[in-house]
């Protein structure tokens, strides 16, 4: 049975003499190392240096706020349900008068929170949202934590803030800037 | 000679063969069959004396009248209204006219309802959410201006969404024959139509909380249970407490460890047979009040179901039947011929297992 064409016949017929030396093997396996040393290094200096996460990439959520600076939530629970890890839960309240500007709906999420250590980062939070609220950011990723209590993230680490607004590209062929374009290889 | 007993009448509801009394209905004929037969009902309410007939949900077409007069019945007839005849042949899913005008009735009912379902409260326990999703369209082709209202509040507890209403007269049939006195009804006519109390009136009576429960849609919702929570974020169980009103029998929704709200018990159909009185639901939500019996059976494709884990867990099929709609068959290239499991040569065969190759007896 064959399942690819790369295999080769090996065969134990004598060795001529330079391969007998073996020293013709060792230089080209050095000069192989050797050559190394002068191509592109692959290794990202991150969190220094930030790698371009691709225009599908699933990284931090964002509640985002409509184009009047309201929140978009309306605490409707579906991405909880949604959620096939279980990381999500909220709490509803009602909008007051005097909070129209706030809120765009009659009700909305008094407290929501992610488990980022639940997260699976599946994305089936931002399909199920009716009202575009909740999003998966492409260009930036959930940052490391040391400690327990970091993990859980409220309303203020995910409601996006007005002057570092989210736009994703509606077209996947434009690439989305990187995050820092200073810091991140000019490579490609 | 006299018949006592009264002669059972045969009915077939889509090539189901059913025999029932007389004087029964289509509709409680279907379900006498099962759920999948059924025709779904939105204004019919089987404890309510007189409802029925306005929502035309239940259309179903008559192939045949009944025995002795075997004519086709000539337009679709609403099950819920329409008595059942010996001999008769009932079409409900099986004839794509019925499936077409249920349809329609789909699109009308939702012409003025806010789709809000984000925001309502009855939204996963919502006869017109199930209605549209089982029988409806995934658009809408309306673009005029809906019908809106402001939010009434009827007393304490009970706060009125006309916008959501759908008409169904329910609410107007629990006051007249649970309660001793209606105060609210539905005022003007045709696109006109509300429910309403006339004047700013509190619906104040021992069991006015019904019509919370019976309302299809979320038009009539629980003030006290108002954005509290969702229903599948809650855990239903079944208690009863000695009432001096009323069966005390009812269902607790839990969100954790507190009592978030009280309902009657809905049987399969999603109608309540024991009413409530609003001392069971509105004012006694402490777990101490009740003797719990046990959690409600949940059908396992409602959202209720979702997230609550059990060993009898059956996923519902919503998703395996889209899966199989939206399938596409994948050109494979790969040379299959490679993929059959290789036959060791009958040599080297023999000398593992000889036994295999001697003939079968």
């Amino acid at each position: 049975m064959q399942l690819t064409n790369r295999a080769k016949q090996v065969s134990n017929k004598e060795m001529t003499l330079a391969e007998k030396m073996y020293l013709p093997a060792f230089f080209s396996g050095l000069g192989i190392t050797i050559s190394h040393l002068f191509k592109k290094k692959v290794t990202i200096q991150y969190p220094e240096v930030k790698k371009y996460l691709g225009p599908v990439y699933r990284g931090h959520h964002v509640l985002k706020r409509d184009e009047q600076g309201r929140e978009r939530c309306t605490a409707c629970g579906l991405c909880a349900v949604a959620c096939p890890a279980e990381a999500i839960s909220m709490v509803a309240a009602e909008r007051k008068k005097g909070e129209e500007n706030l809120y765009r709906e009659e009700k909305y999420a008094a407290v929501y929170e992610i488990n980022m250590l639940r997260c699976i980062f599946c994305g089936l939070c931002e399909e199920a949202c009716p009202k575009q609220a909740v999003y998966l950011r492409h260009d930036r990723m959930v940052p490391v934590f040391m400690e327990r209590d970091e993990v859980v993230y409220g309303k203020e680490r995910l409601v996006e803030k007005m002057d570092d607004r989210y736009v994703r590209a509606n077209n996947s062929e434009v690439k989305a800037t990187p995050t820092e374009p200073s810091l991140t290889r000019a490579a490609t | 000679m006299e018949d006592v007993k009264p002669q059972l009448l045969k009915v077939t509801i889509d090539g189901i063969e059913v025999e029932v009394e007389p004087g029964t209905t289509i509709l409680q004929a279907a379900r006498k069959i099962g759920p999948e037969v059924a025709p779904p009902a939105m204004c019919y309410y089987q404890p309510l004396k007189g409802s029925g007939g306005k929502c035309r949900a239940c259309l179903v077409r008559v192939a045949a009248g009944s025995a002795k007069d075997p004519r086709p019945m000539p337009k679709l007839v609403a099950s819920c209204l329409t008595a059942v005849q010996d001999g008769m042949i009932v079409e409900n899913t099986t004839n794509p006219q019925v499936v077409d005008a249920r349809n329609g009735i789909v699109e009308f009912l939702l012409l003025n309802h806010p789709l809000d379902c984000p925001v309502c409260d009855q939204a996963g326990e919502c006869d017109l959410q199930n209605f549209a999703f089982d029988h409806g369209k995934v658009t809408t082709r309306y673009e005029e201006d809906r019908r809106t209202f402001e939010k009434h509040d009827l007393g304490p507890y009970i706060q009125l969404h006309m916008t959501r209403c759908i008409l169904c007269y329910r609410c107007v049939f629990t006051a007249d024959q649970i309660t001793n006195k209606r105060v609210h009804g539905v005022l003007g006519r045709g696109d006109a139509a509300e429910i309403g109390t006339y004047i700013e009136k509190a619906i104040d009576n021992d069991f006015s909380g019904n019509v919370i429960d019976v309302c299809p849609v979320g038009a009539l919702t629980d003030k006290t249970y108002r954005f509290k929570s969702r229903v599948w974020f809650s855990k239903p169980v079944d208690a009863h407490r000695d009432c001096p009103t009323c069966s005390g029998n009812v269902t607790l929704w839990y969100r954790g460890e507190e009592v978030i709200r009280v309902t009657a018990r809905k049987n399969e159909w999603n109608e309540v047979t024991e009413f409530i009185c609003n001392t069971c639901r509105f004012e006694t939500k402490k777990t101490s009040d009740w003797t719990i019996e046990g959690p409600t059976k949940i059908s396992r494709s409602s959202v209720i179901s979702a997230n609550k884990y059990r060993a009898d867990t059956i996923k519902p099929s919503f998703g395996q039947r889209l899966a199989a709609a939206e399938y596409k068959q994948i050109h494979d290239e790969r040379d299959t011929s490679q993929l059959q499991i290789e036959q060791l040569a009958p040599e080297r065969f023999a000398k593992v297992l000889p036994s295999a190759l001697e003939p079968e007896p």
